[in-house]
């Protein structure tokens, strides 16, 4: 198993490597991505190769990058060195106005759902179909319903984001996310803010969606139900690096303290003790 | 002391790049704005964007302007009437309050009161946007937001605000008749015969050349103050209230260099003209 020699040694993490599970060619490379907010240093020399039609989940603590990394793989964000590919394509040297044509082959579902508060629920699923193709709003109709049906929200569309509950908000955003049928979905956090039962249903969502449309996903989140029920494939950030990249089997039986104590979600002495000053 | 003055020093230094840095920014932005403007006014989508902008723009700012403008006309008759009765010249009132409501307090004031209706609420909604992810969410669909959102804001305030600035300057114009001729006895026949011959079409022409350029600054820096705004409640209130005091105050420095340029274009073609 070469991808847990990340795990035998943690400090050849600062060297650059590309984290490929198995010979499948990369549908979504990132080499050595470095990113800075100010002082804040977020990504330190991030490589990751992920496999087309299989769901890659991200994990860590808050505040470890996970969403900013999330925000390269599209170019929301673009690194302050490294490089991010898309089927053997360098595309964070693209203007925008050509990575607004990458952009249509992504579906982006964001923590908060981003819902246009302005626009209906049908307007919102419809958005993207509207702004890219020539379809009629009949055919739009059709395929807003059909991506609702999906999500298990057909007859949603005259209602407002605002009158909606947070688990529904998730679903519609995912309906506008698949609407272009995109080969890659990203998701961020899809299951924050959620009780267990609502965070099932988006875990069930996400599986359909790679069952039935065959999407490369990647999922960011530190619910490690949801990490262990969706990903093929889970990597561990830890202070924007990665410390750790393989199966959900491996993080369920690994010894090292620093994956167990996030896992098992327990907090470190260091954390501790700062409760006590 | 001199740890003192040194870190005074970079601190203003800092603030200094900073201010330059938000300058350069707002250029920027104003740049691509123009650009998808070229790109995007062509299109049937953005006008039925504009159109939607329009509402809020235009009719809903309607009353408030109306009002506005009806007490400035009000205002300046009040004060000036008396000072005009004392040397006689009462009846020339309406050349000087038509004057002034047309050329100046008119398109500053329909600018400022835009600034605070519309400005506002145009930062505040963007701001909530950003935060929200609303507009990382319009990237992440491959539609740029500021041809989605910047362009058609843009186009609804620079179209609208000198058609609001004409009702402005009617009201201000039936506001100091009222005053004048209604409440201080002055005929009215003269009142609008000293109009006519004060206030000529160059003069019209002024007050809503002005207003054009309010309009597209007041919009291009409110929603400028929205895209940038920091997160959280207190960054979109904040980011609400820089967007007036920036639009108010670049109100009034364009509104300075324009009737500058104006006044000198207007004594090169007709030379000095006498309001007395």
């Amino acid at each position: 198993m070469s991808i847990l020699k990340t795990m035998t040694d943690p400090r050849e993490q600062t060297r650059p490597a590309i984290h490929t599970p198995n010979s499948e060619p990369a549908m979504i490379e990132l080499r050595n991505v470095y990113k800075r907010f100010g002082s804040l240093r977020v990504l330190a020399g991030v490589s990751l190769a992920l496999e087309k039609g299989k769901t890659t989940v991200v994990i860590g603590e808050s505040g470890t990058g996970k969403s900013v990394l999330l925000k390269h793989i599209i170019l929301l964000l673009r690194p302050d060195r490294g490089e991010v590919f898309f089927n053997g394509k360098r595309i964070d040297d693209l203007p925008e106005s050509d990575l607004a044509v990458h952009r249509q082959r992504f579906g982006f579902l964001f923590q908060m759902s981003a819902l246009f508060d302005s626009l209906t629920v049908g307007e919102n699923v419809g958005f993207p179909l509207t702004e890219h193709t020539n379809k009629s709003k009949e055919e739009i109709e059709t395929i807003v319903a059909e991506k609702l049906r999906m999500v298990g929200l057909e007859g949603l569309q005259p209602k407002r984001p605002a009158q909606i509950s947070g688990g529904q908000k998730k679903r519609v955003a995912l309906a506008r996310a698949i609407a272009l049928e995109p080969d890659v979905v990203l998701y961020d956090e899809p299951t924050t803010g959620l009780d267990p039962v609502r965070s099932d249903v988006i875990n069930e969502l996400i599986l359909k969606l790679q069952r039935e449309l065959g999407v490369t996903s990647v999922v960011v989140t530190h619910d490690m139900t949801s990490a262990y029920k969706v990903g093929d494939r889970i990597v561990m950030l830890e202070r924007g690096k990665i410390i750790a990249d393989g199966p959900p089997e491996f993080f369920k039986t690994t010894d090292d303290p620093r994956i167990r104590r996030f896992v098992d979600g327990r907090a470190s002495p260091e954390d501790l003790a700062a409760l006590e000053d | 002391m001199s740890s003192r003055v040194a870190n005074f020093i970079a601190s203003t230094g800092d603030h200094t790049l900073d201010a330059l840095a938000d300058f350069g920014r707002f250029f920027k932005f104003t740049g691509q704005t123009l650009r998808w403007l070229l790109h995007a006014s062509g299109s049937a989508r953005t006008w039925q964007l504009v159109l939607a902008e329009s509402m809020d723009v235009g009719v809903r700012s309607l009353p408030v302007i109306l009002i506005t403008g009806s007490f400035v006309g009000m205002v300046l008759a009040v004060q000036a009437i008396e000072q005009f009765r004392a040397v006689g010249l009462e009846e020339q009132m309406g050349g000087v309050v038509n004057l002034s409501v047309v050329r100046e307090l008119g398109p500053v004031l329909a600018g400022v009161m835009i600034a605070g209706r519309i400005g506002g609420s145009l930062t505040a909604e963007l701001g909530t946007m950003n935060v929200t992810e609303q507009i990382d969410a319009l990237r992440s669909m491959g539609t740029d937001p500021i041809r989605f959102l910047v362009v058609p804001r843009f186009l609804a305030c620079f179209l609208l605000t000198p058609v609001l600035t004409l009702y402005c300057d009617v009201m201000g114009s039936l506001g100091g008749w009222l005053v004048t001729v209604v409440m201080s006895g002055v005929d009215s026949g003269p009142y609008w015969e000293y109009t006519r011959s004060a206030v000529s079409a160059f003069d019209v022409f002024s007050g809503v050349a002005k207003s054009f350029a309010f309009g597209g600054v007041l919009s291009l820096v409110s929603c400028y103050k929205g895209f940038h705004c920091r997160a959280g409640a207190e960054g979109v209130g904040r980011a609400c209230t820089d967007a007036f005091v920036a639009s108010f105050v670049a109100i009034l420095v364009m509104d300075f260099f324009i009737s500058v340029l104006l006044q000198s274009i207007s004594t090169r073609i007709w030379g000095f003209r006498s309001l007395l």
